[in-house]
């Protein structure tokens, strides 16, 4: 592990008050999902889970096509899609846009996508002000944090975290009462809604055979965001695309509910186009930028294209015990918990954070409850493989590629398996079948050392199973 | 003649509990089968597998192949080690079609010791008698790749004399997970206390489960905070009279 993954891991443990914000905030998410799933709810909860993976799986394996359909049916309705292979691009095609049209202030609605490659930072060094109008990302901004989970940005902050933090950097007084907090963000936001040139989305899904954005959320901001200001720009990542509107049936069923437990959520928008002659509202101009950023780079492995299904709902991260545990600013990219330790990597090169995979007890809990079915557990499996072949062809970590080696040869011939185990059971105490605090300075070893750290040592047995099993 | 099964021990039974061993020969016994033990079995591979080491995993799960070529059933007293065995080493061999046929042809023989109680012998009584407050640890490999909820429990509550208390964090996995433990130990040690707290707020002296690498890590943290609570196999609860 890097040195500034175990920094955060162990900070993150130290710290008690945080613990218990992720255990419980993470407990209550786990606790309405499981009444939104079950079965009195949601009897064909399974059966939908098997529909939402085989869509994904369809579209993911004919992007190409959905892509061209998609982009042909936004443009017929008067929008414009762009395609950016990486953070500068799509920096660069906002920057263009809002120099061209003298704009100076956005507001964003939440995007992962857009926290992916930094956009604020890229707007902001351009002197744009960007203003993030969903009220966990709008504190982080304040906060200048990143997001601490994909659904629930804010989600390690405690209501007097979030008081303190509104009365230093916006003046007023500290309040404590979320409602009021509420109120207080709404004040600001409310005018820069009203002020804004240029409004900056996300997207859920990108549905082809219609070309519409489709967003999800509960507090109005993104309608507003997408709604208000002359120019809609809407960011995603080009594995947002589903086939049909018909498959809204099936996503829409099962992303509220894996988030937060909602059936539905409060809004659910779908945006295609620029406002047309005799309507009322809606944006000038609307832009679509689809996002590689390495996502193609899955596409060309049939085996890695599963990481593409992901619907970003985030149960996964509730749900696993590691994540509840180092919560999501440990975690070396804007995506943590489970779905973070196999895209990062997979995104960014498994060069970027090679042990990542490696931060899991392999439980099961994420694949369980992946509305798409993603087989997280196989994905980190198969990461670790690829993580011990890079290491191999760098030539590091050869004492333990050698302890394997040893390993897999000892326990192909069960003679020196025997033998090697007498030897060990000689020199580990048995002290009659107490559990042991401290190991012998023979069995002073790195993994025994590491084991010591937390947990006691069982002691040797007086006799192996096989020795029973031969004097019966 | 008395059908005939073979058992997996697994490397840490046999290594380190015994015991655990001994009370699944017991209950099988019991139950009038003929148990059969491999001397030549050692280990299913799954520490190199799951730390990356695709072709060592690989030359453990031939031996193994080897080993349990002709056995009829393979019973195992660990969830893990059978998902090692039924579920993965088929991902194994993707070019080497007789290993893989192999490995195919044996996944479907071999049983996690709870699951042949109950549905290979078709008992979910096996006389067995213990005094005591138990509470059951879901193993994440049982539950979540097997399925196995409901089965150690029904087997827990015809055992005489025993009372089984739920903990709410019973399905929550207990921090072991293999290499996991010690290439991260602060995190596998904080999943631990998690664990264990949900375990004493049942207030039971035992908790069960059925793998010992699970009950190794649960006893481990139990020891170390000086808690007065110990871990048993299912097999041993079943085995004890």
């Amino acid at each position: 592990m890097s040195a500034a993954f175990d920094e955060k891991v162990h900070n993150t443990l130290a710290d008690a008050n945080l613990q218990l914000a992720i255990y419980r905030a993470t407990g209550r998410l786990i606790d309405h999902r499981k009444l939104a799933v079950a079965t009195a709810a949601l009897p064909d909860y399974q059966e939908l889970r098997t529909q939402a993976n085989a869509i994904k799986r369809h579209t993911i394996d004919n992007l190409d096509h959905y892509l061209e359909q998609f982009e042909a049916n936004v443009t017929a309705h008067g929008g414009k899609v762009i395609y950016c292979q990486d953070a500068t691009e799509v920096a660069d095609f906002v920057l263009g846009l809002a120099k061209e049209r003298r704009a100076r202030l956005i507001v964003k609605s939440k995007s992962m996508t857009t926290e992916e490659i930094d956009l604020n930072e890229r707007l902001e060094h351009h002197k744009l002000e960007s203003v993030e109008t969903d009220l966990g990302e709008y504190i982080l901004q304040l906060a200048h944090q990143r997001p601490y989970h994909i659904v629930a940005p804010a989600l390690h902050l405690t209501r007097y975290d979030v008081g303190d933090l509104f009365a230093r950097t916006l003046g007023v007084a500290n309040e404590t009462v979320v409602e009021k907090q509420t109120l207080i963000a709404r004040a600001v936001l409310r005018q820069k809604f009203l002020a804004a040139d240029i409004g900056i989305s996300g997207a859920n899904f990108l549905v082809a055979d219609s070309g519409a954005v489709t967003i999800v959320e509960n507090e109005g901001n993104a309608r507003l965001t997408t709604s208000a200001p002359k120019i809609h720009i809407a960011v995603a990542g080009i594995e947002k695309l589903i086939p049909r509107a018909q498959d809204l049936a099936v996503f829409l069923k099962l992303l509220g509910r894996s988030a937060t437990g909602q059936a539905l959520t409060v809004y659910t928008s779908f945006l295609s186009g620029p406002r047309r002659a005799g309507e009322i509202d809606g944006p000038e101009e609307f832009y679509v930028v689809l996002l590689d950023n390495g996502r193609t780079k899955l596409l060309a492995d049939r085996a890695k294209r599963e990481s593409l299904y992901c619907i970003r709902c985030g149960a996964c991260l509730n749900h696993c015990p590691v994540y509840r545990k180092i919560g999501g600013h440990s975690f070396p990219w804007v995506y943590s918990g489970p779905i973070g330790a196999i895209i990062t990597p997979q995104f960014l090169g498994i060069e970027h954070e090679p042990s990542l995979p490696f931060a899991s007890s392999l439980c099961g809990a994420c694949a369980e409850v992946c509305p798409v079915k993603i087989d997280i557990p196989k994905v980190l499996l198969d990461l670790r493989a690829e993580a011990k072949q890079a290491e191999e062809r760098k030539g590091v970590n050869r004492l333990e590629r050698l302890a394997f080696r040893i390993f897999a040869w000892v326990m192909c011939h069960p003679r020196i398996y025997e033998m090697a185990a007498m030897v060990a059971a000689g020199v580990a105490p048995s002290e009659n079948g107490k559990w042991l605090r401290r190991a012998p300075a023979v069995m002073n070893l790195p993994p025994v050392r590491a084991w010591l750290s937390q947990r006691d040592l069982p002691p040797a047995p007086a006799k192996s199973f096989r020795e029973l099993w031969r004097k019966r | 003649m008395a059908q005939r099964v073979s058992i997996f021990v697994t490397c840490i039974v046999d290594q380190l509990f015994p015991a655990v061993g001994m009370a699944m020969v017991e209950v099988l016994e019991r139950l009038g089968y003929a148990v059969d033990f491999p001397e030549d079995q050692t280990c299913c591979g799954q520490p190199a597998f799951n730390t990356g080491y695709r072709a060592e995993a690989c030359q453990v799960a031939r031996h193994f192949l080897k080993v349990f070529r002709d056995s009829e059933y393979v019973v195992v007293p660990s969830g893990s080690c059978t998902s090692m065995i039924a579920h993965h080493f088929h991902d194994l061999f993707p070019g080497d079609l007789e290993a893989r046929h192999a490995a195919e042809t044996l996944a479907p023989r071999v049983w996690e010791f709870s699951k042949f109680v109950l549905e290979v012998a078709g008992v979910d009584d096996v006389g067995a008698r213990l005094d005591d407050v138990v509470t059951y640890h879901d193993s994440c490999h049982a539950l979540r790749e097997f399925g196995i909820k409901d089965g150690p429990r029904r087997l827990l509550a015809n055992v005489r004399g025993l009372e089984l208390r739920e903990m709410d964090a019973a399905e929550e996995c207990c921090g072991f997970g293999g290499t996991f433990s010690v290439k991260l130990p602060e995190i596998s040690g904080g999943m631990a206390r998690t664990k264990i707290d949900s375990i004493v707020r049942t207030g039971a002296n035992t908790v069960v489960s059925l793998d010992s690498s699970c009950l190794m890590q649960i006893q481990g943290a139990l020891a170390r905070a000086a808690l007065p609570v110990r871990t048993m196999h299912l097999a041993e609860v079943l085995a004890s009279r």
